[in-house]
């Protein structure tokens, strides 16, 4: 960052130097949706083969937390697209304004996955040898984040699905381990994209973005809403399975 | 300095208004999906659920990512990719739709899980 605004040899002008630059961060992004499109397709598969199982495993996670999480990371883009706007119109105080409230939105989603990830081990739903789909239904005094409606509702559904696949509990572990992979992955990209935000809170406390110079404030941008577009696609595909009986 | 003023003269500033709606709408389609999820639609639920969300990531992508106000070549980069995604989608779904295992049962080969092995005992 120490060449603020300078004119590469290799380009004509500085447009076309931030074109390029742009355009590099779109190339790396393409790469990442192949990424994450191969592990989605994988999902697939498996959620089609094994829908009974999937759908449980679904129904089991927290709805609530995972809308408030959705509407967080979209405002996190939010204040992170008014952050390159800053930076285009050069307001240098309200970038860092921005910047600082797109890495605390970051932080709360990561704090709810945190408390989301938290229950699944108090639940025994992480895969592995304490894995116990029914541990919650029989178990209640254990899981007193569950309502005892919803425990009931849950029991029905278990019983349900155990009666459409015999071999749940392999299956929805499965389930988890695509839950836990992708969500996780979705996370790291997120802790690298807190990393980035605060290097560029660096720069920004120090004065160095303008409204000819940014670059590195629109291709971390880009980086952020590639991330939250993988969740736009992740809420879906994990929390919303078989939500209407 | 002219290459400059060229550069200011060229480089497109949304509006924050602009940014405003295109939020709001996001978050408005994210309530209106987790409602159409409690509604029985049947197989048809996941496809309403992932075009909302495809609606989403093109809200995204054109407005917040700028993809809208970008050159022609960042356009055809992106496009480039959407298709080698839907390559990878398309090939390998009509596989599996398509496919017949050596016991003669068609995918998706779930009324065949009491005849197997479990994977568990």
């Amino acid at each position: 960052m120490h060449r603020t605004g300078e004119l590469y040899g290799q380009f004509k002008t500085l447009e076309q130097q931030k074109e390029s630059a742009s355009l590099g961060m779109w190339i790396f992004l393409i790469t990442e949706v192949m990424f994450f499109g191969g592990i989605m397709l994988a999902y697939t598969l498996n959620r089609h083969v094994y829908f009974p199982a999937f759908a449980a495993g679904s129904n089991t996670l927290s709805l609530k937390l995972g809308t408030i999480n959705t509407g967080v990371l979209l405002a996190s883009s939010f204040t992170m697209v008014m952050a390159v706007w800053a930076a285009q119109v050069g307001r240098k105080t309200l970038i860092t304004v921005f910047l600082l409230l797109t890495i605390g939105l970051g932080f709360i989603f990561l704090g709810i996955k945190y408390v989301e990830y938290s229950q699944k081990f108090e639940h025994h739903l992480v895969p592995g040898k304490k894995f116990d789909i029914f541990f919650c239904v029989n178990n209640p005094s254990s899981c007193p984040d569950v309502a005892p409606d919803e425990l009931m509702e849950e029991s029905k559904l278990l019983d349900e699905a155990k009666a459409a696949d015999p071999d749940l509990e392999s299956h929805a572990q499965l389930y988890y381990s695509a839950y836990f992979g992708m969500t996780g992955l979705h996370a790291l990209h997120m802790i690298i994209g807190a990393g980035l935000l605060f290097w560029l809170l660096k720069g920004s406390l120090a004065g160095k973005f303008t409204p000819q110079w940014n670059t590195p404030v629109d291709i971390v941008g880009l980086y952020w809403h590639f991330v939250d577009i993988v969740w736009i696609y992740l809420f879906p595909l994990l929390y919303l399975i078989d939500r209407h009986k | 300095m002219s290459e400059q003023e060229h550069q200011e003269h060229h480089e497109h500033i949304v509006p924050p208004t602009t940014y405003l709606v295109i939020i709001l709408t996001l978050l408005f389609l994210t309530a209106t999906t987790v409602w159409a999820a409690f509604v029985n639609l049947g197989r048809f639920n996941i496809v309403v659920a992932l075009a909302i969300a495809t609606l989403k990531a093109t809200l995204v992508v054109l407005f917040f990512m700028h993809a809208k106000y970008s050159p022609k070549r960042t356009k055809l980069i992106i496009l480039a990719g959407i298709f080698w995604l839907a390559i990878l989608l398309f090939m390998t779904l009509s596989d599996y739709i398509s496919r017949v295992d050596y016991r003669g049962v068609r995918f998706p080969m779930t009324q065949v899980t009491q005849q197997v092995p479990a994977l568990r005992a």
